[in-house]
């Protein structure tokens, strides 16, 4: 059989064969190094493990799309490190899976939100963003007061992260074994800020 | 970046790039033995193919594409660990911590090959920090009367703390009025610095602690009604009175007054932070009460707190 493109436009198959080839280039060259520095699959230091609740919390700001809206990713810009802190490094983002770093900003980038507010700012204005920001058009979470945490599941979310670290060993077996009960009863609302609150605290 | 990902990331780059130069070439080459301009030979709808040769100006947009691309590769980082001709970079992405990203900035700045978000910041730094230097140098006392301060402060407070006190610093049930002149932590110029810079942790515990029966917080709320000088029910206070003597007037003071040091609130100057109904009055009796302040000292520097607590002394002392 002669090989020439007549081959290739007529037969769909070896046609999408040949475009995937030619375009996983791109990923291969540019994705794949990455999996394998230092600097993008290391914690940088000072990063402390989740604890249980916050992974909870962490989960809740997934459920609920807080990412749509809020990026955590400080771009190197001296606009952006004045209000937020200091620009996001890779090593930050090392135990975010799926990583939180948002692609748009209706709300304010909250990659170094930890500390900021007072627990107390970020109940209320989770309740009703309008009761501390009268010009705020985020969305009220009424429902995370109402809503109680079981625990059930902590445990093996906490063995799934510890994957993550370069020991495979994040978590002591106490911490482990009270993942339930640190979580049990809690409201997601205890959950997210306990979260939030967490985060960004290794540079500023 | 080990030799090995080098050579991964170099070659293929490098072979995409070559390749497309060598298939452009080959196809601007006539080989299909038909003439340029004469059918292919393939028909449908009445539609015809014919052998016409790549428009000019689009392959001459290829070639431009691959070179403006070479030239690209030379100037900037993009083949593994080659720097550039330039040594462009956007930050210090593989800093590990405060200081490191401190020491790499002034490892640049000896080398002189700053990164691209430092050679900004150091612009911005040589334009304000002499700014900010001299404000920090003036005592608050003379800060306060320097008008183009107080709206550097105005901005810098929209900015960080327009979240929990407003936009007009009027605050919110449980995030203190900043414009009223009542204060918790005391209103001098180094109180309110102070405030900013350490934060502040206020806790009242449910009933502040004291031995009180839940069949006296009517009689207590009506005793807090009173000091606050509104309209309020004798008897009933009368018996709150001896609830308040209980040891509420260890932090409250005996006249009700508060005490700034350990941010009691006054109970007499008609400022509610938590409501002033007598249900909100009670509730705060029964539940206790937290306000916490975070400290600005790190995320701000002393700089610009130090204007900041002159904007908000100014908003109450026109």
């Amino acid at each position: 059989m002669k090989f020439n493109h007549e081959l290739i436009e007529k037969n769909i198959g070896l046609l999408g064969i040949f475009t995937v080839i030619a375009i996983s280039f791109g990923g291969l060259v540019q994705i794949t190094p990455l999996l394998f520095q230092k600097d993008t699959t290391q914690p940088i230091e000072g990063m402390i493990p989740y604890t249980a609740l916050q992974i909870e919390g962490r989960d809740i700001y997934v459920r609920e799309g807080c990412y749509n809206c809020h990026s955590q990713m400080i771009r190197p810009l001296r606009a952006e490190t004045e209000r937020y802190g200091h620009y996001s490094v890779a090593g930050e983002s090392v135990w975010d899976h799926p990583f939180q770093w948002g692609s748009k900003r209706t709300g304010p980038d909250l990659a170094r939100v930890g500390g900021r507010y007072s627990d107390k700012w970020h109940e209320v204005h989770l309740i009703d963003p309008r009761a501390v920001v009268p010009q705020s058009n985020m969305p009220a979470y009424p429902w995370l007061m109402e809503n109680t945490l079981n625990g059930e599941l902590t445990r093996n979310k906490m063995e799934i992260l510890s994957n993550f670290h370069p020991t495979h060993n994040m978590y002591s077996e106490e911490e482990l074994a009270g993942a339930k009960k640190a979580v049990d009863g809690k409201t997601e609302m205890e959950a997210l800020i306990a979260y939030l609150q967490s985060l960004g605290h290794a540079l500023r | 970046m080990s030799n090995f990902w080098n050579i991964w990331i170099i070659v293929p780059t490098l072979l995409v790039i070559f390749g497309c130069v060598f298939i452009l070439i080959a196809c601007s080459k006539n080989n299909t033995g038909i003439d340029e301009g004469k059918s292919m030979g393939h028909s449908f709808d009445g539609i015809e193919e014919l052998n016409n040769p790549l428009p000019k100006w689009w392959s001459y947009m290829f070639y431009v594409t691959i070179v403006f691309g070479l030239i690209y590769l030379a100037l900037y980082p993009g083949l593994g660990s080659y720097k550039g001709l330039f040594g462009w970079t956007s930050s210090n992405q593989s800093v590990v911590s405060n200081e490191d990203s401190k020491a790499a900035v002034e490892a640049a700045k000896a080398e002189d090959r700053l990164s691209q978000y430092d050679r900004e910041v150091a612009k911005a730094d040589a334009k304000y920090k002499p700014i900010f230097a001299a404000y920090l140098a003036t005592p608050l006392e003379e800060l306060v009367k320097d008008k183009e301060a107080l709206k550097v402060g105005g901005r810098l407070f929209l900015q960080n703390c327009s979240q929990c006190h407003g936009s007009d610093a009027r605050g919110s049930i449980g995030f203190p009025n900043l414009a009223d002149g009542n204060w918790l932590y005391g209103g001098e110029l180094a109180d309110i610095k102070k405030s900013i810079m350490d934060g502040r942790n206020g806790m009242m515990p449910p009933k502040g602690g004291l031995p009180i029966d839940d069949s006296e917080l009517k009689g207590l709320t009506e005793y807090v009604v009173k000091l606050s000088g509104r309209e309020h029910d004798a008897a009933l206070a009368a018996q709150g009175q001896g609830s308040y003597m209980k040891g509420c007037f260890a932090c409250h003071g005996m006249d009700g007054s508060g005490n700034k040091f350990m941010g009691a609130p006054n109970l007499t100057d008609g400022a509610w932070l938590y409501g002033s109904h007598r249900d909100d009055i009670e509730a705060s009796i029964k539940n206790g009460r937290t306000g916490m302040m975070p400290a600005w000292k790190e995320i701000l520097g002393e700089e610009k707190v130090h204007v900041i607590s002159a904007y908000v002394y100014s908003l109450s002392n026109k």
